[in-house]
């Protein structure tokens, strides 16, 4: 039986167990210490999705790109470019929302095609096509326009902000009323696609096929896999879920401006890590990758209901973390091969 | 082959060929587009001009991108914390010197201080990248987002300005000296790394290291301390280029001070021929390509591009440079070569 579990629990899925059991700590701790701050209510909880909704779809896709063994440094870029398209479709050209959304997510999908077509046949290093891309993207929102455009569009601001309640873990306000947590839609598309990504990582050909390519590539090509191809689509995928996190992003922010989600790529490869994907490629789970964005989302709560606190602490605490987690996984890994 | 062929076959061969050619390119662009370019004039007993401009900006890009070819090279990994710690040692010189109307501490200490703050950030990297066996690009994260942090946390999240005058001089001119200070630094940062390279064996090892640490190791070379060494240089250089950064500024501002610029450097490893996986290296071809991204900077806002809209032009040549030096693509452009000459002879054949 002891034998059983150990067997399930090997290095990787334990770093994940750290990783959740970390968040629960973390939140259990936020409860306790604020609890005069209401930290306990439900809605705190549901915040952390709503604040992050954005970082967890781009996470996904960012986890995707690094089990092959890649990476994407382009998806801040690729987010800032989606939102000023979006703003800039709907508010300066008078376009229909639901075109607009499709066309970004399109552009997204493209832009993806083009790294991928790069990186998988033209076998320039990762770091620099998409180092590329970032710059493109980057400038291109530039090239829209250089002023910051706000969302008026009635129909987008009401996907926005139309709030969904959720039918349990209501509690009873100051005035006795039942007041029941609420979500946005952006965290309805990034749990969905949390979802997807689960069950196709996990149970297709095409999911199993990307942790072949990035565990080996040379097995891979043995097994008869197309490595190119597929690593193609995943960086297809991979624009494309970054141009949705684009979308998703301007739903919290309801605007375009250059500056937009600069930097969001290393928080997504940041929340990947914590979450226990290996940069080598091979080893890695959104599962993980959404406790990591958790975990993140907790600090920075814990620092806001904190209130002297100053900003930066959060780089510094996400930093140690991050620190903490790599050297566990970098023990884990030479444990293993002492085992062998 | 005939003779002029062969010629031809030993330059583009020269493993230099492909970045200066670029660099050339940029420039022979330049000659069109902005004719003044290449003008250069003496005002207030300096030297003034558009080229001169390119090497004083590209100077703290040059000593990073040093830096960052030996880490590369030793451990076939990027060092993306070196912009961070530019404004952490930056932001530690400024902090030790006061922003008073005198320094608190002697001039040279802050500058020490600075360069220690790079090595120290520089050896945590190392410490993990070499003994802990981390990837590169995930140990360096770390102070990739804690630096800027730690560096707000020391100005308290203020922009500090130093009110001495002689703080100037590293990121402008020495008086009485024509040329801009940081050309000097950089010179002095690649002359030297290049002669410790050459005169030691160093090079060599970094380069056995970096193509394969196991069989390095098998030959009785100490694979850990070289990669250890090369990222506490790579941190030092780090230091240096924020002492320069600061300077030209007489400010830190620890959220802008080099963002971005670790971007750079790495591409300037990469436009210079080197291979990001580590091995082979050439400090000259980092140099050309630090010269080249800045030259193309520089040409750019000459043509009246504005600062925001640059990085659109920058990442299309960066396509372009990078997939002319890509082997696959060389390797099919040959294939499709051989495959117009055996058309041509079968059609003769046919005839």
């Amino acid at each position: 039986m002891i034998k059983k579990v150990r067997e399930r629990l090997d290095g990787n899925s334990f770093l994940l167990m750290i990783t959740i059991l970390l968040f629960i700590a973390l939140y259990i701790a936020g409860v306790l210490i604020f609890s005069d701050k209401n930290f306990g209510k439900p809605q705190v909880f549901f915040n952390l999705f709503i604040n992050n909704a954005s970082l967890i779809v781009a996470a996904v896709g960012m986890t995707m790109v690094l089990i092959t063994g890649g990476i994407d440094i382009s998806i801040g870029s690729v987010i800032g470019m989606s939102c000023m398209m979006l703003a800039w479709m709907m508010e300066k050209q008078g376009m229909n929302p639901v075109v607009s959304i499709v066309i970004v997510l399109i552009v997204g999908g493209v832009f993806g095609l083009v790294q991928g077509f790069f990186v998988a046949y033209l076998k320039i290093q990762p770091f620099i096509v998409t180092l590329a891309g970032m710059f493109f993207a980057r400038g291109m929102t530039a090239v829209i326009s250089s002023d910051m455009i706000s969302i008026t569009n009635e129909t987008f601001l009401k996907i926005a902000n139309s709030k969904i309640y959720l039918p349990f873990l209501a509690i009873v306000n100051k005035k006795g009323n039942l007041v029941y947590p609420y979500i946005y839609p952006s965290v309805v598309i990034a749990v969905v696609i949390l979802i997807v990504a689960f069950i196709v990582l996990r149970y297709t050909a095409f999911g199993r096929s990307i942790y072949a390519v990035g565990g080996n590539e040379q097995s891979a090509l043995l097994m008869g896999l197309n490595v190119r191809r597929t690593k193609l689509k995943v960086y297809v995928l991979n624009g494309f879920l970054a141009g949705l996190a684009g979308f998703v992003f301007c739903l919290n922010s309801c605007g375009g401006f250059v500056e937009q989600a600069r930097g969001f790529e290393m928080e997504a490869i940041a929340s990947s890590v914590i979450g226990g994907t290996l940069l080598t490629g091979g080893v890695g789970s959104v599962v993980g990758s959404l406790f990591g964005v958790l975990i993140k989302g907790t600090i920075e709560s814990l620092i806001t209901f904190q209130g002297t606190l100053s900003s930066w602490w959060t780089k510094i605490v996400i930093a140690a973390l991050l620190c903490f987690f790599i050297i566990l996984q970098s023990i884990f890994a030479k444990l293993k091969d002492k085992k062998k | 082959m005939s003779k002029t062929q062969e010629i031809v076959k030993k330059i583009t061969g020269y493993h230099l060929f492909w970045p200066l050619f670029c660099l050339v390119i940029v420039l022979l662009f330049n000659l069109i587009k902005t004719p003044t370019f290449f003008d250069i004039t003496i005002q207030n007993g300096v030297l003034y001009g558009y080229l001169i401009d390119v090497l004083n900006r590209s100077s703290e890009l040059i000593i990073l991108a040093v830096g960052m070819t030996l880490v590369v090279a030793a451990s076939g990994g990027t060092d993306i914390s070196v912009g961070a710690v530019s404004a952490f040692a930056g932001a530690v010189c400024i902090f030790a010197l006061g922003t008073g109307e005198t320094y608190q501490i002697p001039y040279i200490f802050g500058v020490l201080l600075a360069v220690l703050i790079g090595a120290l950030c520089g050896a945590w990297n190392g410490f993990l990248v070499a003994k802990m066996k981390i990837q590169p690009m995930v140990a360096t994260l770390i102070l990739f987002t804690a630096g800027r942090g730690i560096a707000q946390l020391i100005t308290g999240g203020n922009i500090l300005y130093v009110k001495v005058d002689s703080f100037k001089r590293l990121g402008a001119f020495l008086p009485g000296v024509p040329i801009p200070t940081p050309i000097f630094i950089a010179v002095i940062v690649v002359i030297v790394t290049s002669l410790i390279l050459k005169k030691t064996a160093l090079g060599l090892y970094i380069q056995s290291v970096g193509i394969n640490a196991k069989a390095a190791k098998l030959v009785g070379l100490n694979a850990t301390v070289i990669q250890f060494l090369s990222y506490v240089f790579c941190g030092l250089c780090a230091g240096i280029a924020g002492l320069i950064i600061t300077s030209r500024i007489y400010s830190i501002d620890a959220n802008n001070a080099g963002l971005n610029i670790e971007l750079d450097a790495i591409l300037a490893v990469a436009l210079g021929g080197n291979s990001l996986g580590g091995g082979k290296f050439s400090i000259a071809g980092s140099v050309i390509g630090a010269i080249t991204i800045q030259a193309l900077t520089t040409s750019l806002y000459a043509m009246k591009v504005t600062a925001d809209q640059l990085p659109v032009y920058k990442a299309i040549v960066v396509i372009i440079i990078v997939a002319l030096q890509s082997p696959e693509l060389k390797k099919w452009m040959k294939h499709m070569r051989v495959k117009n000459s055996t058309q041509n002879v079968e059609r003769v054949v046919e005839q």
